[in-house]
């Protein structure tokens, strides 16, 4: 599903450059729950924000579906974000003027649902996340869990081919994430491709296959079942 | 054609989502901070149509008074080195038959003086107090219908086409009037309704009551006497009793405008009789320059005022993009197109912008635009007006808004162009 082959990352300032991925190679099969783990500053997040297209790499390919990701225009990638990926992030990353509902129907509104189809989609994925009677609250009318599976309704209301999450439960007591994993399970039962960086060993048995990346490398492999 | 299609949804789409944005961001903005934006955009608009529309209304207020008070549409005087309007009499039936033409007021014209005082000057080594005027004939219900003359009377009465030997003058005559113009008028002391002033014209010279005094911003009015035509002849010895300026109002249900009734005067042959000129035409050229000019001088402050609007319209986007970086940031993570994004803040510098801009538009003519038709500003040579016409001042509305689109659009440009994972991260 997608091949990554030799990926380097560096972030350059004026008088130093720090590199953060040393040629990673790695393959994301289909259905698969990967987790990505490590220490901070280990170059997690960086892996995954190069695979999700959210930034570019310094070099090496990313393959898509037998595309390479850096040969496609802004637009294209942006077309790609939409239609192929989700996203969950650590701090929840919603939009505070929208409510939950909204929040969940914006990135529906994009590929062109009407509003009213957009709005049942919502309802529908906020129901699955057990948020249905939030769907008119602000992000600041809700629990921090709650907000977080606001993001993941989000992330799933247009069936990405691969969700991305970066540290979700970060931000979360125990029992929202708890609840949070929970929901990832499900998803993936359901055939969902899961991409999740997250320092939580606890809450890596939940991944099938899980790479361990230090010093901008990837250093172990385990694969469970 | 199919892809035409596809690209104008595409395109619909991404303004549907701008909207959508827009409108949610509107929505939850701060209320008193989008009403001091509104109220700076209404004021940036008011500052745009009134500075400009008060300074040439100086000018028009003065213009359409000398039209009402004096030319009327069309105005045919003496040409110049001529002494009067030939054919006066067949004009003036002819001008009768038109169609269209609601009254015409012949004036019969003599230079002459008046004198005041002259019973209690005590000896003939003091001069005489003399005045300079324009001693006017009218026929004195024809000249009211036509330039409502009785409106202007302060002091006295209007003439009586019944009655002899009374005058109307005009108040610029009065040094009590004219005082505040210094010494460009040699003016009368005193002088009141029922007094006696000589007034003097080809040689002629004769005591009149004054009946009243008349005055107006119009020169034509307040520097003249008026006699009634009969007593004009009493004193003025003409072979051929024609006219010095005939003024000719169009009815206002009639579809013949004023350019059209010149015209026809002038195909009938009576530009070789008088000078025709239009109302317009008549205005003095120093005040159609002064009226450019003074337009001119709005405009610039009006353009001030929007470059000073579209700061703030900047500033505004520019803080609310800033803030929202990160948010920004998100909404291209997901997929929301730029486009989107950058129309959601168009959208809301067109919201302030049409907001500011209705509220000037009600404030202008439900409120302004009655208000100095009421209340004219008092100026020396005019009663000043709001000139605010419909096209111009939408024209303003229109500039307003591209500016203000303008003014948005860049800097929510800026902050949208800006690396998305570096706007996520707020890096």
């Amino acid at each position: 599903m997608i091949s990554i082959k030799n990926l380097h990352k560096s972030y350059k300032t004026k008088d130093l450059e720090t590199t953060v991925l040393r040629g990673i190679d790695l393959d994301v099969k289909e259905g698969e729950f990967l987790g990505i783990m490590g220490k901070s500053g280990a170059g997690k997040s960086t892996l995954m924000y190069q695979i999700g297209l959210l930034d570019h790499p310094t070099s090496g390919e990313i393959i898509l579906n037998g595309i390479n990701a850096e040969k496609l225009s802004t637009e294209e990638r942006t077309n790609l974000r939409l239609s192929t990926f989700g996203y969950v992030f650590q701090d929840y990353a919603l939009i505070p003027e929208l409510s939950a509902g909204e929040n969940v129907m914006i990135p529906l509104l994009m590929q062109g649902k009407s509003f009213s189809e957009a709005k049942n989609i919502a309802m529908n994925v906020l129901s699955r996340v057990g948020l249905s009677h939030r769907i008119s609250n602000k992000p600041s009318q809700l629990s921090g869990g709650e907000q977080q599976r606001v993001s993941i309704a989000r992330a799933v209301a247009h069936n990405p081919k691969i969700l991305f999450a970066d540290e979700p439960t970060a931000n979360l007591d125990s029992v929202s994430g708890q609840s949070v994993i929970e929901l990832f399970k499900d998803l993936h039962s359901k055939g969902q491709t899961i991409v999740m960086v997250t320092h939580e060993e606890e809450y890596s048995k939940y991944c099938n296959r899980i790479i361990y990346i230090e010093d901008g490398k990837i250093v172990r492999q385990i694969i469970q079942k | 054609m199919k892809e035409d299609v596809t690209r104008i949804k595409k395109i619909g789409n991404i303004i549907r989502v701008g909207w959508f944005l827009a409108y949610r961001q509107i929505k939850g903005s701060n209320k008193s901070t989008t009403m001091l934006i509104v109220f700076i955009m209404m004021l940036t608009f008011l500052n745009l149509v009134v500075v400009s529309g008060i300074l040439v209304g100086l000018i028009e207020g003065g213009n359409i008074a000398n039209k009402e008070q004096y030319t009327g549409d069309v105005i045919i005087k003496t040409i110049a080195g001529e002494k009067d309007i030939k054919n006066t009499h067949s004009l003036e039936s002819t001008l009768q038959k038109m169609p269209g033409i609601s009254n015409i007021s012949v004036r019969y014209i003599e230079n002459g003086q008046v004198e005041a005082n002259f019973k209690t000057r005590r000896d003939f080594s003091v001069l005489p107090d003399l005045a300079v005027t324009q001693v006017t004939g009218i026929d004195v219900l024809g000249e009211n219908e036509l330039s409502n003359l009785s409106k202007y009377v302060v002091e006295g009465e209007y003439l009586d086409e019944k009655e002899s030997g009374y005058v109307l003058l005009g108040a610029n005559l009065l040094y009590r009037y004219s005082s505040d113009f210094g010494d460009t008028f040699a003016s009368l002391e005193g002088v009141f309704p029922g007094e006696e002033v000589k007034v003097t014209v080809s040689g002629n010279t004769k005591t009149f009551i004054v009946k009243g005094i008349v005055d107006s911003k119009v020169g034509e009015v307040s520097l003249r006497s008026f006699l009634t035509k009969e007593d004009f002849w009493k004193m003025v010895d003409r072979p051929i009793r024609n006219g010095n300026e005939i003024s000719v109002k169009i009815s206002q249900d009639s579809f013949i405008s004023v350019d059209q009734l010149k015209d026809n005067l002038v195909k009938v042959g009576f530009a070789e009789n008088g000078k025709i000129q239009t109302n317009i035409e008549a205005i003095p050229d120093f005040l159609n320059q002064i009226s450019l000019a003074f337009g001119l001088l709005g405009n610039v402050i009006g353009l001030v005022g929007i470059v000073v609007a579209s700061i703030t319209i900047f500033i505004v986007i520019f803080i609310n993009a800033v803030t929202r970086r990160k948010y920004i940031g998100i909404m291209k993570g997901i997929g929301i197109k730029e486009k989107a994004i950058e129309i959601s803040y168009i959208i809301q510098s067109i919201f302030y912008a049409t907001l500011g801009g209705l509220l000037g538009l009600s404030i202008v003519y439900g409120l302004l635009v009655p208000f100095f038709l009421a209340h004219p500003l008092d100026f020396p040579f005019s009663d000043g007006i709001l000139v605010a016409p419909v096209g111009g001042t939408m024209f303003k509305f229109f500039l307003l808004l591209f500016v203000t689109i303008i003014a948005g659009y860049i800097p929510a440009r800026r902050i949208v162009k800006k690396n998305t994972l570096d706007s996520i991260l707020g890096k």
